[in-house]
């Protein structure tokens, strides 16, 4: 039997007093084992990627630096389901933990095939994305109408909230395609930034008026105001 | 921020991760504590949420405690390699020397003695943490800091 029996007759200064320890050996053992950090970094991705094969990760994150600033990208198993803008980013993984689940971890395996599609984007080397995409964080009418967008407004193009509206069936709906769009879960790659008002003005954006303009001259579509 | 059960499971990783690595790396040696330790983060992942708020280092240590206790035992029916049999006492001294032999004596404690000794010590945690840890009494959390404590001084680390 190995000595590690909680020991049995103790007096009552032995039960309630802390052990005596040298300051030396404290010292030593407070700076814990000669461990490198990126051990640990190995070791979590490994978890992670075990964690994955059990599919135990609902919603992995990641990011990608581009010119309108660095995105925050979320996929579960079916697909990409956020992206996020800078302005985003304090409240990213909170909001994903409360809207699907909590269970959200960086895992790069999931992220980098969004990641490189975004990189060809902006570096003028794909006009359209080839993605599933989880439409989890949106539903009915929004979900009805940021669909016919991806599906039918192409790079370079833009549309009308009208004739969006128009386009999904409900003309006089153009407020709540507007809600639509700001409610967009995923920007750039459903592209509300391409919906603007009727005449060209800019309308509204999630990421900033900035970035919507800046997106429409990059598509060679400069607005209007 | 988020209460516990709507945290993001990414958020305790970033926080106590890096704290529970270090920790197993301790107390098992750099091959199983890496071992314990994806196991440790399988088995939290797994449980996320807990269904109530509270700490959450200690949450997630406890899962690991149990693959600690089952890595050591495993450990301690394999042969000890004679590089890890103790030196001769009187070049052993803690203070200034090399913290990864002080860790391999650590490791030759019995699992009880070394995990009470890593926690109070290692990680700086209060008794009724490591009581709870080691699902035992704060009186018997006490006594195995002690034991493993003078042990390590039996075996010359002052």
């Amino acid at each position: 039997m190995a000595p590690d029996d909680d020991g049995a007759a103790m007096d009552h200064d032995q039960e309630s007093a802390e052990p005596a320890v040298s300051a030396g050996l404290r010292a030593t053992l407070l700076a814990g084992p000669p461990v490198n950090d990126s051990d640990a970094e190995v070791a979590t991705g490994a978890a992670l990627a075990r964690a994955d094969a059990e599919g135990l990760v609902e919603v992995a994150v990641g990011s990608v630096d581009s010119p309108i600033g660095a995105l925050r990208l979320a996929a579960t198993t079916a697909g990409l389901v956020r992206i996020g803008f800078p302005r985003d980013e304090d409240r990213f993984a909170d909001e994903l933990a409360r809207d699907l689940s909590p269970r959200v971890v960086r895992l790069a395996a999931r992220i980098d095939p969004i990641r490189r599609q975004l990189d060809e984007y902006f570096a003028g080397r794909r006009r359209h994305f080839d993605l599933e995409v989880d439409w989890a964080l949106v539903r009915g009418f929004r979900r009805r109408t940021l669909q016919l967008l991806a599906a039918e407004v192409a790079y370079g193009r833009t549309v009308s909230y009208l004739e969006l509206a128009t386009a999904v069936g409900s003309p006089r709906a153009t407020r709540a395609v507007g809600t639509a769009m700001a409610v967009n879960p995923v920007p750039v790659v459903v592209p509300c930034h391409r919906v603007l008002r009727t005449g060209g003005g800019l309308g509204g954006y999630a990421g900033g008026l900035d970035t919507k303009r800046w997106l429409l001259a990059f598509e060679g579509r400069p607005a209007s105001d | 921020m988020a209460t516990a059960p709507e945290l993001p499971f990414q958020v305790v990783l970033d926080d106590h991760g890096p704290g529970l690595y270090r920790h197993l790396v301790g107390v098992l040696g750099p091959h199983d504590g890496a071992d314990c330790y994806q196991e440790a983060v399988v088995a939290a992942l797994r449980a996320w949420p807990p269904r109530h708020d509270g700490n959450l280092r200690a949450w997630l240590f406890t899962i690991a405690h149990r693959k600690v206790i089952d890595a050591a035992r495993a450990r301690s029916r394999r042969p000890v390699p004679v590089a890890e049999l103790p030196a001769a006492a009187t070049e052993m001294v803690a203070v200034g020397g090399d913290g990864g032999d002080l860790w391999a004596a650590v490791r030759r404690l019995p699992a009880k003695q070394r995990v009470a000794v890593a926690l109070r010590h290692g990680e700086d945690w209060a008794y009724p943490d490591i009581a709870a840890a080691l699902g035992c009494s704060e009186a018997a959390a006490r006594q195995s800091v002690k034991a493993g404590l003078d042990r390590l001084r039996q075996e010359g680390w002052s």
